[in-house]
């Protein structure tokens, strides 16, 4: 019987099975920010355990609240700031270098095919986009992986979501992955890993693969998962071309962990997306999808474009496609905030930013903070929110406040018009 | 060990999320005992009262996927200094059923028939619990009526639980 990739990368990192299905993993990336590690990091000193099992293993970040909005934030920040410095940990990001956790790791190479990665945050599951098993964990499971590199897992059972047939223009990742949610329901992965195949997938860039899996925990998911290929490769390759002599050699070693033709898997579903139109949340939970053109009557306050789902530079640029040239409604407060330092850099050279900002788009750094409702774009009572992000739950971005989630482009146009608006992007 | 027993609170309705146990706004803190006062509240459900309901409870009781969402460990922390050890739910999401058992604490799953049942007999201010580790068995009185209902937990689950929590059990065994 074959193997699917996680139970690939479980048998190559399991250090130890106490009970049943339970497998105790050897990590290869700790990630951690500065929500959820000063708590771990206090509690180890309390323990008299202050210490790390590798330091090249734990990769830190300032993002939930960056820059910090009052004295509890700025003692997260200097907590995990000294930690970093007194344990000598090299990878780690403070303002002005930092970007949101799940779009800053990836791109300084940190998400490998065959790794297992864990951080203090359910969006883990994102770093799947290139072949790992990656997961988010609650404080003592990331403490534990700082002090001891191991994390205990049920053995994964595996729902293959083979994605098919060919998206219309002006559709994206974005709306392909609100569609498999809304048809798997808020629980219908719980502790399963989603691998996401198929030639859609294939065509898809990193960036996509990310927002793909960056979903997967709003399904219930432990960890998205997609195939290695050239795709994966080519986003690596400046990191690792010291390690292989040629890209096809980099390719022929991460084989290795894609799953066999006859693996066994939990279910598999056909998702044919050929007719699926721009989709956008409604009510207060994830799978509560509609197309847009069925929500067009419903007004918006704030549009936000960012977050670890759709902070991008890919993302950046559609939306600033439909902004070009348009100003956005009086009624409507725009912001964008680019992932990352870089994908910032990037979006000012290439003049996206200015195209943001001629839109009546206001520019913020690289945050999560919108997103969960603690800095940068909190909603008050009775606001709508246009939103790039990956929960709508409600109070998610302020109490009271109200989040529709949609694509980048849908957020853009939506912000024009000043209700939920397909773009122009697309045609149907 | 905790204590697993006392009054029942039930929470009738499925995918109660992290954000509704606990708002995010709560988590710049550093002391557990901070986020008391905020149980619960941002759980919008009919006769639902947080500042009224959460105090005395022991027990949650509530339908599927309860803790889905963020993987905050406040959401536990917040039950654990309300003195609320144990929730039993129809399911629950992985990242928070992992807390619970991490923090020495338990989330216990029971089939949805006995769920459905629990919820029609037992719901109301009045009902409590006692959990009995030994034979694995609720015993639920309330509303005049009472019963022994079994349950399961894994060896894992029960040594964590007897541990403490998953960092006293991984630093002594890895």
């Amino acid at each position: 019987m074959g193997k699917t990739i996680a139970e690939k990368i479980f048998d190559a990192h399991c250090v130890d099975n106490p009970s049943d299905d339970v497998y105790v993993l050897k990590l290869d990336v700790v990630l951690c920010h500065e929500i959820t590690t000063p708590i771990a990091i206090n509690d180890l000193i309390s323990r008299g355990k202050d210490r790390i099992f590798d330091t090249t293993k734990i990769k830190a970040v300032i993002d939930h609240v960056s820059p910090a909005k009052d004295s509890d934030t700025a003692m997260q920040g200097k907590i995990l700031r000294e930690w970093a410095r007194r344990h000598h940990i090299e990878d780690f990001f403070d303002i002005g270098r930092n970007g949101v956790c799940h779009a800053l790791f990836p791109e300084k190479g940190f998400a490998r095919p065959g790794f297992t990665i864990i951080m203090g945050d359910s969006h883990t599951c994102t770093h799947g986009a290139f072949g790992a098993f990656a997961a988010g964990v609650g404080t003592t499971d990331l403490e534990v992986g700082i002090l001891k590199g191991v994390c205990a897992f049920q053995y994964p059972k595996t729902i293959k979501i083979n994605i098919t047939g060919n998206l219309a223009e002006g559709v994206y990742a974005k709306d392909v992955i609100l569609s498999i949610i809304s048809r798997l329901g808020v629980n219908g992965a719980t502790n399963k890993v989603m691998e996401f195949t198929g030639p859609v997938v294939e065509k898809m860039s990193m960036a996509s693969r990310m927002t793909l899996c960056n979903m997967a925990i709003e399904a219930g998911g432990t960890s998205g998962i997609c195939h290695p290929d050239m795709t994966t490769v080519e986003y690596l390759w400046k990191f690792i071309q010291d390690d292989f002599s040629t890209r096809d050699d980099a390719l022929n070693a991460y084989r290795q962990f894609t799953s066999d033709p006859d693996a066994a898997y939990d279910t598999v579903i056909d998702h044919d997306v050929s007719r699926l139109e721009p989709q956008v949340t409604f009510g207060f939970k994830p799978d509560q999808v509609k197309p847009v053109k069925e929500m067009s009557k419903i007004k918006v306050d704030q549009v936000y474009i960012g977050s670890c789902t759709n902070g991008r530079l890919e993302d950046l640029w559609v939306a600033a496609e439909v902004l070009k040239g348009e100003k956005i409604s009086d009624s409507v407060r725009g912001i964008v905030s680019p992932a990352t330092s870089d994908v910032y850099k990037q979006a000012m050279e290439e003049g996206i930013l200015k195209i943001f900002s001629d839109a009546g788009f206001c520019i913020t750094n690289p945050t999560c903070g919108a997103c969960l409702g603690m800095s940068n774009g909190v909603l008050a009572e009775g606001e709508v929110c246009a939103s790039t992000t990956n929960r709508n739950f409600y109070g998610r971005m302020g109490k009271g406040g109200t989040v529709h989630l949609m694509s980048p482009a849908t957020a853009a146009a939506s912000a024009i018009t000043g209700h939920i608006t397909n773009s122009k992007l697309y045609k149907g | 060990m905790r204590n697993f027993s006392g009054r029942a609170l039930f929470l009738d309705r499925s995918d109660i999320n992290t954000d509704e146990i606990i708002p995010a706004k709560y988590l710049t803190g550093f002391a557990k005992e901070e986020l008391k006062p905020h149980l619960l509240e941002d759980l919008q459900m009919e006769e639902f009262n947080p500042q009224l309901d959460v105090q005395g409870s022991s027990v949650i009781i509530s339908r599927s996927n309860f803790g889905c969402g963020s993987s905050r460990e406040h959401a536990p922390w917040a039950l654990e200094v309300n003195g609320i050890y144990l929730v039993i739910a129809k399911s629950f999401a992985r990242i928070f059923r992992q807390n619970m058992f991490n923090c020495g604490m338990m989330a216990v799953e029971l089939d949805p028939r006995t769920i459905d049942h629990v919820f029609s007999v037992f719901s109301g201010p009045g009902t409590r619990i006692v959990t009995d580790l030994t034979q694995n068995i609720f015993k639920i009185a309330g509303n005049d009526q009472t019963a022994e209902i079994p349950f399961t937990i894994s060896s894992f689950d029960r040594a964590l639980v007897a541990a403490g929590g998953w960092v006293e059990y991984a630093d002594a065994k890895y």
